[in-house]
């Protein structure tokens, strides 16, 4: 073993600050969570509660993408078909009469047998196969849907009388902290080294006895499970809406767009990214009302082109700057 | 199903096809010698098609003679797209390049839909010529010359790039950097040069393809991404990496879909084309029309 060439001397405020680091990312989460509880009930209002939904659905939706693209290096264009499968699934067995509960986890299974579907044999080769495989599911199922059930899906009349957004909008909370927490916890399990090392070089990870196929349909599955669980969310909210709007490329879009604004492949880029999007989108959607998609499509681009890591890896850049000497 | 139609649907499926064929082409070109997946190609041919209905609306244009205004216009827009975006892709290596292609021409296709809704509004047009509808019968079956020219069309461009691949120099120049493109550095071909030629060719493809759909079904500016799908199962059937191949696998696409949309009705037609993706990735992933 090499000798530490010194050991590392903190001073007493040194350790109080190292302390205080390693507290403040658990307190700032505990916070934010308040905020996200307590802050909409006080204001009380339609486009808050709104708003705030908007925020959870999209932190979901985009960090289900990031479990698959950041964590196991998987591009899927076709999100959107994950989201409408759920929706639609939720949606038919919900106003069919099946308790909610029920409806929504069925709609999350059916996500992910669908997603096996797609994925194992899409899996077995390199390249860009997946991409193309999930971007022509979404395409194929929303003209599909389009087709066969062009009429506008509707609450009956009791339901609708009984509508209330604040339960829809804690539910979208919980979903979006338990997708969060499930990917913190499959970043922290065994698997998490093998999903990490076929996304950086899937022949050196095979060569290791990386299972590759294993671990790309569990990062499938857990990934395909919360956009489907998002999709039901949405079901579950909307009014009324027409079943093959949540298939329209733009949610892949959105949640593409909102990793990569947070910073791909970290846990709380898709957090930070929903809320800076959802909130810019509603400014620009109200100044630039017909091109405000073709705004965003350029800044992804630029994003991908320029800073690929997002914002979270330029507050560690800050951050390195302002503190040169970290202990490490 | 009688004689005389199902050799109408098999007809109709070939001329179909053949526009498959051809918007595939391009995008094969670019994928083959650029190694990368530009999933805008289906909005590029979109630009070639208002190309041609604009050309048909404020001069009369002949939709094919149109082709003259519409493949220029898209070679230039492929030029601007290359020098702005896709070459700061091309540097990059293997699984990367293919990845952040991926996901740029992702965005640049809500971009340029965006636009295109923006800029021609978002209804669907068509363009009508006097010869629509006008046909001959051939034992029994139809054959309208819109239909017939688009093939001929096709077919021309096909046989063209294929003569300029393999006889001219820069053709040459094109497939050498893609069998190896750090040998043909070497050999002394500018191979930047070779990119930007390759992706502005694919865009004229693309804009070819474009007539040919705008005189046949017509255009709106959401109709990119339905294209650039089957442009993509195209070539999963070709071959990645088989450019000329495309050409056939689009007709069997085109076949394949309308006789089973004719059998099982044409509302899952769309279905089809992702079940043979899917099969033919189990059975035979290397493509159909390669050897190896």
């Amino acid at each position: 073993m090499a000798q530490q060439p010194y050991k590392q001397v903190m001073t007493r405020q040194q350790i109080f600050a190292a302390s205080l680091r390693r507290w403040l990312i658990p307190l700032g989460v505990v916070l934010l969570i308040l905020f996200a509880v307590i802050y909409p009930q006080l204001i009380d209002k339609q486009n808050i509660w709104n708003l705030f939904f908007l925020i959870c659905l999209h932190t979901t939706l985009s960090q289900s993408w990031n479990i698959l693209a950041g964590f196991a290096g998987q591009t899927s264009l076709g999100h959107a078909a994950f989201f409408g499968i759920g929706a639609f699934v939720t949606r038919t067995l919900w106003l069919d009469g099946t308790p909610f509960a029920l409806a929504f986890l069925a709609g999350g299974m059916a996500t992910v047998a669908f997603a096996m579907l797609i994925g194992a044999p899409t899996f077995r080769l390199r390249g860009a196969y997946f991409a193309i495989g999930t971007l022509g599911v979404a395409e194929v199922l929303r003209i599909t849907v389009s087709q066969n059930v062009p009429f506008i899906s509707s609450m009956p009349g009791p339901m609708m009388a009984a509508y209330d957004l604040a339960p829809r909008y804690y539910l979208a909370l919980g979903l979006a902290i338990v997708t969060t927490g499930a990917a913190y916890l499959l970043l922290r399990s065994p698997w998490s080294l093998g999903i990490l090392a076929v996304r950086e070089d899937e022949g050196a990870a095979q060569s290791m006895g990386v299972h590759v196929l294993g671990h790309k349909l569990l990062a499938l599955a857990f990934s395909s499970f919360f956009a489907g669980l998002a999709g039901g969310l949405f079901a579950f909210q909307q009014i009324s809406y027409y079943p093959a709007a949540p298939f329209s490329p733009l949610w892949t879009f959105d949640a593409l767009l909102i990793a990569f604004i947070g910073g791909l492949g970290t846990l709380a880029g898709p957090v930070i990214g929903a809320i800076f999007f959802i909130l810019v989108r509603q400014q620009l959607a109200v100044t630039l009302v017909e091109i405000h998609q073709v705004v965003f499509g350029i800044f992804f681009i630029i994003i991908v082109l320029v800073f690929p890591g997002g914002l979270v890896e330029a507050a560690m850049r800050l951050r390195r700057i302002r503190w040169p000497k970290r202990p490490s | 199903m009688s004689i005389e139609s199902f050799a109408q649907t098999l007809v109709f499926g070939l001329f179909v096809g053949s526009i498959y064929g051809i918007a595939a082409m391009g995008l094969a070109l670019v994928f083959g010698v650029l190694k990368m997946l530009n999933i805008a190609h289906g909005e590029l041919l979109m630009l070639g098609g208002y190309a041609t209905f604009w050309a048909f609306r404020t001069f009369g244009m002949d939709p094919f003679v149109s082709l003259a205004i519409s493949i220029p216009l898209l070679f230039a827009v492929g030029l601007i797209l290359d020098r702005t975006i896709y070459h700061r892709i091309v540097r990059l290596l293997g699984e990367e390049k293919i990845k952040n292609s991926l996901l740029v021409s992702f965005g640049l296709t809500l971009v340029i839909q965006n636009l295109a809704i923006w800029l021609f509004t978002a209804d669907e047009r068509t363009v009508q010529v006097s010869y629509a509808g006008v046909g001959f019968n051939l034992l029994g079956v139809a054959l309208p010359y819109t239909r017939l020219l688009s093939l001929v069309i096709a077919l021309t461009a096909t046989l063209a790039l294929s003569y300029f691949l393999h006889r001219t120099y820069p053709g040459k120049a094109i497939l050498g950097t893609a069998e190896d493109f750090e040998a043909a550095e070497l050999a002394g071909i500018n191979i930047h040069r070779v990119y930007m030629l390759t992706f502005a060719l694919g865009a004229s493809l693309a804009s070819i393809a474009g007539t040919l759909v705008t005189v046949i079904y017509g255009i709106s500016p959401s109709i990119g991404i339905i294209w650039t799908l089957k442009a993509l199962i195209v070539i999963v059937l070709a071959g990645t990496g088989s450019i000329l191949g495309a050409f056939p696998a689009g007709i069997l696409l085109g076949v394949v879909e309308a006789v089973s949309g004719a059998f099982i009705g044409p509302t899952y037609r769309e279905v089809i084309g992702l079940v043979i993706f899917v099969l033919v990735l189990i059975l035979r992933p290397q493509g159909l029309f390669t050897r190896k």
